[in-house]
This record gives C-alpha cells, sequence and structure tokens, in this order.
C-alpha cells in the first residue's frame, strides 16, 4: 500500500490504486466510499485504469472488488491483461475479484423502458457475500444508451449512485468521452454525472507532432486537495504509470559523500576525486568532441567497481558503442557480457518524452541500475516533445536523485545556438545538474583540439583550467594545455610548444656541461702548474742544501789544508787538529 | 404455431418499481387476449432472490423470458409496445 507522503489533515478517507503517480497526485487515491467518474476516448486505457484499481485493492489491500463489464466480455478482458503482472485468474479464483458479465447481449429485445434494479439487487448479493469493497463499472454508456429517454438516463445514474452510498462501495464508473461534439460525455446524463460524484478523472490520448502523448487530470475532488494539472502517463510493463512532478513537502533523498570516479584519472584530480554518488552529471558539447567516449569511461568505471550500470544510447546500437569505445581502451564488451552492464539502444524508440523516461526508469528499476548513462538527453526534445522534454529530464534527475542514482547525461549543443558557452543548455537542466562539464572544440592553426573545463560542479572543489582531451588507444588522458600570452595552445601548438621548450632545455644542459669541462680543464692545468712548482722548489731547496754542504767541505778541505802544510814543512810540533782552529784565528 | 403450443414465461421484476408492475400488467394482458389458457407465468422477484438473477444474467428490470416453446428469448422493458413483444415472441 503506498502511503501518503505528505500529511493533509482532516482529508476524506482514500482509496489507494496503487497506481505510480496517481496516488500521489490525489495524494492518498480515491475517495473512500464514495463515486469517481473516469473518462476518456477511446484506447485512452479506462479499463486498464479499473482493473488495475480492483487488482490492487484485492491482491495489496485485503479489499475484495467487482467488475461489471458493459462492454467486452469478462474472459477477454482478463486475456488483455496477461501482458501485465497482475494474475487476474488468481485473484478471480481466491474469490476475492469477481467479474459481472453485463453486456447486452444482441438478441435483446426491448420494449419500454426499464431499471437496473435487477443487475443492483444481484450486485448486492454479490459484494455481501465476497465482502467486496470496491466496484467498478466499466463503460456505464453502453447500458445508458438503451434508455429512451434523458429523464429516465438521468433516473438510473441518480439509483446507481444511491446504491453506490448506501452499500458503502468505493465506486468506479467509466465512460467515454470523445472529441467529437456529440459523444455521450456532453449529453444529459453524463453532464450532470460529472456534478454528481465525488471525483471526476479525465484521461486523453492525443497526438502532437505524430507523438502520442497520454494525459490524465483530476477534474475534482470532494474534499481534498489534489494536483489539478495534466500529468502523462504511460502504460507500462505493470499497468499504469502516471508521471508525477516531485510535490511540495516530499522527504528528501539521503545525500552521500561518496565520490565515484568519473573513470578519467585527472578528471577526478581536477573534480577533488570525482562525482559525488547519486549526483546528476551533465556532458555537454559539440557533435564529436567525446561525450560519448567520457559517458563510456564512467560507466566502465562504474563496471570495475562492480557496480550495475545502465547505459542509454539514443544515437547508436549497443555493439556499435562498444566497438567504438574499444578503440579508446574503453572495454564494456566483458562487463555487458557477465550482465552487470545493460547498453539500451533505444535509437528507434518513438514516443513522447514521457514514454521514454518510463522506459529508462522501468528497465533501469528491472537492471538494478546504480549508474545511469544517458547519451544524449538531448534526445529527449525531439519532434513533438518540446514542451514535455524540460519537465521529463527534470523528474529523471529528481527520480535518480531520490534512488541514489548516480546520472550521467549527455546533452548536444547546437553549433547555431547562442554559444557553446551560452548558458541554455537545450533542456535548460544545466540549473538542475550538479556538475557540468563542458567539452568545447579549439580551432588554431589548422587544427581541431578537444578541450574540457568544468562549467560548474556543486560541493566539490574543482579546477578552473581547461584541458585538452587526448583520446588515443590507449585510453582517455587530459593533458595541460599552455597558456601564452593569453592564448591557450593545444594540440600541435602545445606540442611545438613543448618541443621548442625540450630543446631550450636541452641546450641549456649541453652548455653547462661544456662550461664544466672547461672548468675541469683549467682546473686540470693549475694543478699541473701548482705541482711542476713545487716540483721546481723543491729542485731549489735541494740545490740550496747541497751548495751548502759544498762550501763546508771546501772550508775544510781548506783548513785540512793548511795542517798538511804545516805538517809537510814541520817547523812546528804536530797539534792536535781541534786547536788548529784556535790557532789559526790566532795567526 | 399450433394452437396448443403452451407458452411457459418468467417474468424477472424488482420488488414494486413502477415499470416492474406496468411490465407485469402488459405481459398479463397480452396472455389474456393471444394465449388464453395456454399460458404460465413464473414471477421472479430480484430483490428476494438475486443470486438467481444473477446466475441467469437478469441485470436489467423488467426482462421477460420465454422459456418454452424454444427457442428462449429475452425481452427487456415494460413490454409497453405491443407489435414488437408479439414480433419477438413468434405471435
Amino acid at each position: 500500500m503506498n502511503s501518503i507522503r505528505s500529511p493533509h489533515v482532516n482529508e476524506s478517507p482514500k482509496v489507494p490504486t496503487g497506481i505510480t503517480g496517481f496516488d500521489e497526485i490525489t495524494r492518498g487515491g480515491l475517495p473512500r466510499g464514495r463515486t469517481t467518474l473516469l473518462v476518456g476516448g477511446p484506447g485512452s486505457g479506462k479499463t486498464l485504469f479499473a482493473l488495475q484499481f480492483l487488482m490492487h485493492g484485492a491482491r495489496d489491500c485485503k479489499e475484495p472488488g467487482i467488475f461489471v463489464a458493459f462492454e467486452e466480455n469478462s474472459r477477454r478482458i482478463i486475456a488483455n491483461t496477461n501482458g501485465f503482472n497482475w494474475k487476474l485468474e488468481e485473484l478471480v479464483q481466491q474469490k476475492i475479484l469477481y467479474f459481472m458479465d453485463a453486456q447486452p447481449t444482441p438478441d435483446l429485445v426491448q420494449s419500454g423502458s426499464f431499471d437496473l434494479n435487477g443487475m443492483l439487487a444481484a450486485l448486492s448479493a454479490q459484494a455481501k457475500s465476497m465482502k467486496a469493497q470496491r466496484i467498478v463499472f466499466d463503460a456505464l454508456d453502453i447500458v445508458l444508451a438503451l434508455l429512451p429517454d434523458a429523464a429516465s438516463k438521468r433516473r438510473e445514474v441518480y439509483r446507481l449512485h444511491e446504491w453506490l452510498l448506501a452499500n458503502e462501495l468505493t465506486g468506479l464508473i467509466t465512460a467515454k468521452s470523445g472529441e467529437a461534439k456529440d459523444c455521450v460525455l456532453e449529453q444529459q446524463p453524463f453532464g450532470f454525472m460529472q456534478f454528481m460524484v465525488d471525483c471526476s478523472v479525465k484521461l486523453n490520448h492525443r497526438m502532437s507532432l505524430g507523438v502520442s502523448q497520454r494525459n490524465l487530470r483530476v477534474q475534482k475532488f470532494r474534499g481534498s486537495a489534489f494536483d489539478e494539472n495534466e500529468s502523462p502517463f504511460i502504460i507500462g510493463k505493470d499497468g499504469f504509470d502516471v508521471a508525477l512532478a516531485r510535490s511540495m513537502g516530499r522527504q528528501d533523498p539521503k545525500v552521500s559523500r561518496e565520490r565515484v570516479s568519473s573513470g578519467v584519472s585527472r578528471l577526478d584530480t581536477m573534480l577533488g576525486g570525482g562525482y559525488y554518488r547519486g549526483a546528476s552529471v551533465l556532458l555537454t558539447g559539440l557533435p564529436g568532441t567525446a561525450k560519448t567516449t567520457l559517458a563510456g569511461a564512467f560507466a566502465e568505471a562504474a563496471c570495475k567497481r562492480g557496480e550495475r550500470t545502465m547505459f542509454v544510447s539514443f544515437d547508436s546500437d549497443g555493439s556499435e558503442v562498444m566497438r567504438n569505445l574499444d578503440s579508446v581502451s574503453i572495454h564494456l564488451k566483458q562487463y555487458a557480457k557477465s550482465g552487470l552492464l545493460r547498453i539500451l539502444s533505444a535509437r528507434t524508440i518513438t514516443g513522447s518524452a514521457e514514454t521514454l523516461l518510463v522506459h529508462i526508469r522501468t528497465l533501469s528499476q528491472a537492471h538494478k541500475a546504480r549508474c545511469l548513462v544517458i547519451d544524449p538527453v538531448s534526445t529527449l526534445s525531439r519532434a513533438g516533445n518540446e514542451l514535455t522534454a524540460h519537465d521529463v529530464a527534470e523528474r529523471l534527475i529528481d527520480w535518480s536523485k531520490s534512488n541514489g542514482i548516480t546520472l550521467l547525461c549527455t546533452s548536444q549543443i547546437n553549433e547555431l545556438s547562442d554559444g557553446p558557452e551560452g548558458s541554455r543548455t537545450p533542456l535548460q537542466i544545466s540549473t538542475i545538474a550538479d556538475t557540468w562539464i563542458h567539452l568545447n572544440y579549439l580551432i588554431q592553426a589548422g587544427e581541431r583540439n578537444r578541450g574540457l573545463s568544468i562549467v560548474k560542479s556543486r560541493g566539490t572543489e574543482h579546477s578552473n583550467q581547461v584541458r585538452e582531451l587526448i583520446l588515443s588507444n590507449e585510453g582517455v588522458t587530459l593533458t595541460d594545455i599552455y597558456t601564452a600570452g593569453g592564448e591557450v595552445l593545444m594540440g600541435t601548438l602545445r606540442w611545438e610548444k613543448e618541443s621548442a621548450e625540450r630543446v631550450a632545455n636541452e641546450v641549456a644542459e649541453i652548455a653547462g656541461q661544456l662550461k664544466r669541462v672547461t672548468l675541469d680543464a683549467e682546473e686540470a692545468v693549475l694543478e699541473v702548474r701548482v705541482k711542476s712548482l713545487q716540483t721546481e722548489l723543491l729542485a731549489k731547496q735541494t740545490e740550496q742544501s747541497l751548495l751548502e754542504r759544498v762550501t763546508e767541505s771546501n772550508r775544510g778541505e781548506l783548513s785540512r789544508g793548511h795542517t798538511r802544510m804545516r805538517e809537510l814543512r814541520s817547523g812546528d810540533a804536530p797539534r792536535p787538529v781541534r786547536k788548529s782552529g784556535t790557532k789559526k784565528k790566532t795567526s | 404455431m399450433s394452437r396448443l403450443t403452451k407458452y411457459k414465461f418468467r417474468l424477472y421484476i424488482a420488488g414494486h418499481a413502477p415499470n416492474s408492475a406496468q411490465a407485469q400488467a402488459n405481459l398479463t394482458a397480452l396472455c389474456e387476449i393471444y394465449l388464453q389458457g395456454r399460458h404460465e407465468i413464473e414471477i421472479v422477484d430480484v430483490f428476494k432472490t438475486p443470486m438467481l438473477a444473477l446466475q441467469n444474467n437478469i441485470l436489467l428490470t423488467p426482462t421477460l423470458l420465454k422459456l418454452s416453446p424454444p427457442p428462449v428469448c429475452r425481452i427487456v422493458g415494460t413490454l409497453s409496445q405491443r407489435q414488437t413483444v408479439l414480433e419477438s415472441l413468434g405471435l
């Protein structure tokens, strides 16, 4: 049972319908014990709405129900719902759902006026025996058409209404309406029925530029607040699915501080660690600026962490996406094979933006996706959808946030629109996206180079620099770009600048080496000179000492010569040599 | 139709609803004129035996069922348009 999300005081009790979105619009469902009129054109989903209301009651709320089929045979009605997982046969067997075939037989002969007493009496008995609380009269207009005049039609509608009130059943009456003026609704009995019932819901199905748009609108609801706008709905896998703008006062989803990688490590650094989990990321850029590649990198990173991921591609088939990403070393094939990644090719899916949203939502719920990539989200605003696309994109972000799904949307920016850096993104969702990364071309010196910049990233530090995005068969990398003279250099210019710098560095280094060698040489020369001088000094010292020794010995020789002469002359007695000096002095 | 054929009717009525009473009166009058002594009328009040009405798929009252001679035919309403009724009953 869906709970009422926002508190409302003193509101009439409600019966939940189990229809996604509708219970929120009506703040709880249909009025309990009252009558609701559901009108719509052919194929607008009246019977389905009614059946889902009964099915939900019987299966989930312990409120048995009765379906009175005026138009279609009950067997066919049950067969028609086989596509949904409702198992109506089981409910019938459990006697919590009862189908009454009330189609007027073709051979029915009518003569004069009649009333619905028979049916109501039978229904009272049936309702009592199965303790029914919900009842549907499907296509009441069929039986009313049999009544001869407006007065008796009115009388029978009154009778029905009184009967419903008396039996305290929550009634749902469906009736046709059409665009044409002569439709039953505008005729008397239904006209006044609108005033009689407590709640009135209108379904319509119209084409807008060839795209089918289904809408639901609550026209009145006595004693209750309700969302008065038209809400788009689709008939999905589980039945009705009414799109719903987030209602005020709804509880905020839990926010996470956890970061998830963008798949490009330098981009993570630029973002101060990656995207926030549960954030919505918008990648904008001109065609060919590698939006899909970045989206693919994000998907791969998610799969590497083992998170279930869904990749919705509106541009190409899943196999094409994988092949193309393979060329930049983003390998998704293995994850697609293991079932971790689901690539949904939605190129051929046509339909309203609402239909696309519900498709995406149902499929990603079925896949239990934690990360979701939509490439590109601008597809939502294809022909016929301009009006609703913005709402849908907003709801997409809102839905993914409330489910904690990290959403990455790419969005194409038209070259002709007011500038790539203009504040307009096609769906104007840039304001509600948490992180907005813009990819751009810089055309310079005959080249296109990809530039990446972070326009905004709520709650995270982020680099203000434009980086060059380089795709190679080794993967995606971001490179610093050169700013020279106020100009951003990328591609070849950056390469030139880099190589020029490299050459300059080399030259400087070589010059340094040369200088060092020269100095070494000079040092060597000086050392040699020091050595030769030292040797010379030594030589001089040796020479000096030699000279001294020679002088000494000469002097000795001389004195010895004198003594010898004296001895030879033998004039004096020989004297000790030592005294000779003294003698010599005296002599 | 043979003069000896016996007609069996069952008329479903809803209590004292005016059109039910009217149908009952019309049927009786018609039988008096066209089927003197060759008819049998069973009156079933759906308020008293609703499940029977449900089983026979009687949803609109009054409803006249001609049970015999075959084929079974069913006429809804007050039976006020005598010509239509007679044609349907094969009279």
